[in-house]
């Protein structure tokens, strides 16, 4: 356990992207199976437990503090992990803890009733880092800035795999990932991994440049069709076993049994899910009340109905076709569905344009009368190749809605921003009052977020736990997507996607919106 | 109690006089020579010689309209208030400052800490009736470990890792001259190069009496000379243009702050070194126990956490919400 804490604080503390992949790079190399495999899981997020949760070591951790004490250390910290892992009270004396191997099994073996003193015998023996790393296990969120893919770099640095195949494999191999060590270790072949049942890694776009892109491509080269707003799915059918995948792979088929039970055929196809009766979608409201549910009730079920709009296919049959061109495999998919005729399946039309300014049009007034959250333009030619190539597929999204709106709360932060106050509660004037509208957390620089946080700190009139009230003087320009009726807010408004555009420092609150000025965009959606 | 003989803003109204103002007054008690507690401008300051030595040294010799040095433990009498200064830990000549008014004690702690340091006159324990505490490292996820156990710590890196610099991060009154005390204790006998902002203050460290061994200018050094080197720069430097002058620097922080790892993230800071000049939570809740105090004001940090626990203690305890001080260890405070 000790190395891999250390691995984990080198990970979390060295700035250079290098030195992580070296580090990484250098553990996997010098660490027995099964550890390795393990530290793997848990650098991947692969790994969690049934009983073991943070709720759990919460618990453990609220036995030994005074609860007040407890809440005002997590608001400071702003990490669940590393306030429970700084202030445990009991240091006892330092020894070694078991291996990753050992303390894995013993969370997953250990009877609930057993797990609060395990745990806490862990806590005490540890020295403070590998506390932290002990906590960091336990509680699944890591937060130490490394991504899945920089972990599967580190395997393809020291195999000299190429990490395309190891990403190939990865969605169908199991903790703690033996088959996959002796592949990379030359000891034996590569995985036999089911295609039938497994993930393809999404092909994902890119944001559109419109000066820089539009004036280059020509556009009989490319296709469009409309940006649909529901959650970007895989559908695998195996002719009798149907998977449904979200876009990182986690299978939600238990969720949507209306189409996992009224789908057939036998193909990879990509699209997008969305809720509404007769192919017509409804809201992104409506479909977030349904990913809310881990299972679908009957009224859901009834009210609001899944379909998959499908837009790409990657394997006709079995046959893998990912490296056709974008127009082949768009054929091959009408095909399939003329031969496959599907009633939670239908495929997104071709937006037929003439040139960039038409289809400019079409956006704007798709965005206009029917919400539409922008268009796909996808190259012809094509392959589709997984994560997020240069040069293929560009989402060109609507322009968004502004409003000028005043800061109300402020809220401290998590993970790197912690102890900043960074999650903005604002709003606009309902006659001599504001209400707030929305919150959003991200749109504005490192930079700005300091000049916030200072103005947050001087300008504060009320302290609420965690929360607080400042002068209402501060103006955002607030861009979103789309606004709807809400019972949920006071102002009876909810914004989708908001984000700070722009801090207004020069503009008085009194200039700020009304309410009466944001009934337009609900008229709009 | 009865009223006290100092109001919420330190005001001691018998002698009028003010501890640590943070604006000019006609008299003024300094605890020590940080800046969000000595500033220029006051009338007459009255303090250790080695604070009036620093603040000469930061301010200039005449900022202060005149100084009145008062040596540790020897009682000053005016009119029927007594003014006692006591070693408070924090950094060199940092006192306690004991106000005696017809029986009532009150101790304004300022800043402190009680482990020996030997670059600071040792803390020495005042009982009293109202005790004034700071509370920079007020929560209970404050418990920091023995400073030599983080000097190991930097030693290992160096040693692990010789082709590069490590530039340890350090407040220039206090932190920088504790940590090369720390380096020289546990036998790192090789120069030391200094940023610029260190060189005076470490001068009059040696002047006073602290030993801080082969001290050198970091800058016009030639960089493939630094690998291996330790160099200690103040805080906002390290991670500048400053630091590229330095081969593959190891960017590091001497601070309290440093035990939360996702602060220490924020800061780019690659090896957080847990070394403070405050109490932890523990050593707080110490000093509030052992001095008997029955009534506790707390300011300068997370007030609410200790008066809330001074509370359960069944002791009176309220915060100080005092103006001009940051609450939350920004870049520059001392930690």
């Amino acid at each position: 356990m000790k190395r891999f804490a250390q691995l984990l604080e080198l990970l979390a503390l060295t700035p250079s992207r290098t030195r992580k992949l070296a580090a990484l790079t250098q553990y996997f190399r010098e660490t027995p199976d099964p550890d390795r495999g393990y530290a793997l899981a848990v650098l991947t997020g692969a790994l969690s437990f049934r009983n073991v949760k943070p709720a759990l070591l919460k618990d453990i951790v609220l036995r030994e503090v005074d609860p007040t004490l407890f809440a005002m250390s997590y608001d400071y910290v702003g990490d669940l992990g590393e306030t429970i892992a700084l202030i445990w009270p009991h240091h006892g004396e330092q020894s070694d803890l078991p291996s990753l191997t050992q303390l894995i099994e013993l969370f997953n073996t250990t009877s609930k009733a057993e797990l609060p003193k395990l745990i806490a015998a862990l806590l005490t023996q540890a020295g403070i880092n590998e506390r932290w790393a002990v906590v960091k296990l336990a509680t699944g969120a890591l937060r130490i800035g490394i991504s899945a893919r920089l972990a599967k770099t580190a395997l393809s640095d020291m195999s000299g795999v190429e990490l395309q195949a190891i990403e190939e494999v990865w969605h169908g191999l199991k903790v703690p990932y033996l088959d996959l060590f002796a592949w990379l270790d030359g000891r034996a072949g590569r995985p036999d991994v089911d295609q039938s049942a497994r993930f393809h890694p999404l092909m994902l776009s890119n944001p559109i440049d419109e000066e820089k892109d539009l004036g280059k491509f020509a556009p009989e080269d490319f296709s469009a069709e409309w940006k649909w707003d529901g959650i970007r799915v895989q559908l695998v059918l195996g002719g009798g076993t149907v998977s449904l995948f979200s876009r990182t792979g986690d299978d939600i088929a238990q969720s949507f049994p209306d189409i996992v039970e009224n789908v057939s055929g036998v193909a990879v196809l990509d699209g997008e899910l969305l809720v509404g009766r007769d192919f017509e979608a409804g809201s992104f409201n409506d479909l977030q009340q349904r990913l809310n549910k881990k299972v679908a009730s009957a009224k859901h079920l009834k009210e609001s109905p899944a379909f998959i709009r499908v837009y790409d296919m990657l394997f006709d049959g079995r046959d893998d076709i990912r490296t056709l061109e974008w127009t082949e495999r768009r054929k091959r998919l009408e095909a399939w569905l003329v031969k496959n005729p599907q009633t939670r399946l239908d495929i997104s039309p071709m937006l037929p344009f003439a040139d960039w300014d038409d289809l400019a049009a079409q956006r704007r007034q798709g965005a206009d009368e029917h919400g539409h959250e922008g268009v796909m333009i996808k190259l012809r030619t094509s392959p589709y190749v997984p994560g997020r190539p240069k040069g293929y597929w560009f989402k060109w999204k609507r322009d968004p809605n502004v409003v000028d709106a005043v800061l109300m709360y402020a809220q401290r932060g998590h993970g790197k921003r912690s102890s900043f106050y960074s999650d903005y509660t604002f709003g606009v004037w309902k006659g001599n009052e504001i209400v707030p509208i929305g919150k959003a957390y991200f749109g504005f620089t490192d930079e700005e977020l300091k000049l916030l946080d200072k103005w947050i700190r001087a300008n504060t009139t009320a302290a609420f736990g965690p929360v607080r009230e400042v002068k209402k003087e501060l103006v955002f320009e607030v861009a979103f997507d789309s606004a709807q009726e809400s019972t949920r807010h006071k102002s009876g408004v909810a914004l989708r996607f908001p984000r700070i555009s722009r801090i207004r420092w020069d503009k008085p609150a009194s200039e700020a919106a009304t309410l009466t000025d944001m009934a337009v965009f609900i008229g709009a959606t | 109690m009865a009223t006290p003989v100092l109001d919420r803003n330190l005001h001691i109204r018998a002698i009028d006089a003010y501890i640590d103002p943070s604006v000019p007054r006609e008299r003024a008690i300094i605890t020590h020579g940080h800046a969000d507690h000595a500033r220029s401008g006051h009338g007459a300051v009255l303090a250790t010689p080695d604070t009036i030595a620093i603040m000469k040294v930061r301010y200039g010799e005449d900022c202060a309209g005149k100084f009145e040095p008062l040596d540790f433990g020897v009682p000053l009498h005016i009119d029927d208030v007594t003014i006692t200064l006591f070693p408070a830990g924090h950094v060199l000549g940092s006192a306690q400052v004991l106000v005696e008014h017809r029986g009532q004690r009150v101790v304004v702690t300022g800043d402190y800490k009680r482990l020996p340091d030997r670059t600071s006159q040792p803390y020495e324990l005042v009982e009293c009736d109202l005790l004034v505490t700071e509370a920079t490292f007020g929560l209970p996820v404050f418990q920091h470990p023995h400073p030599n156990l983080e000097i190991a710590r930097l030693l290992r890196s160096v040693a692990d890792q010789p082709e590069r610099s490590h530039l340890v991060g350090s407040y220039a009154l206090g932190k920088a001259q504790r940590v090369i005390g720390l380096l020289r204790d546990a036998g790192w006998d090789a120069p030391i190069y200094l940023h610029g902002a260190m060189i005076r203050l470490c001068e009059l460290y040696e002047e006073l009496g602290v030993e801080l061994g082969d001290l050198r200018p970091a800058t016009g050094t030639v960089k493939a000379e630094m690998a291996g080197q330790i160099v200690i720069a103040p805080p906002s430097a390290i991670r500048d243009r400053w630091s590229r002058r330095f081969p593959d620097p190891v960017v590091c922080q001497a601070s309290g702050w440093m035990s939360v790892k996702q602060r220490a993230r924020q800061a780019l800071v690659e090896l957080p070194l847990v070394i403070s000049d405050h109490c932890d939570w523990g050593e707080l809740q110490q000093t509030v126990h052992e001095t008997k105090a029955k009534t506790v004001w707390v300011t300068h940090g997370r007030e609410d956490a200790l008066v809330y626990w001074c509370q359960t203690q069944g002791l009176q305890a309220e915060p100080l919400n005092i103006q001009g001080f940051e609450d939350d260890g920004g870049e520059g405070a001392d930690a």
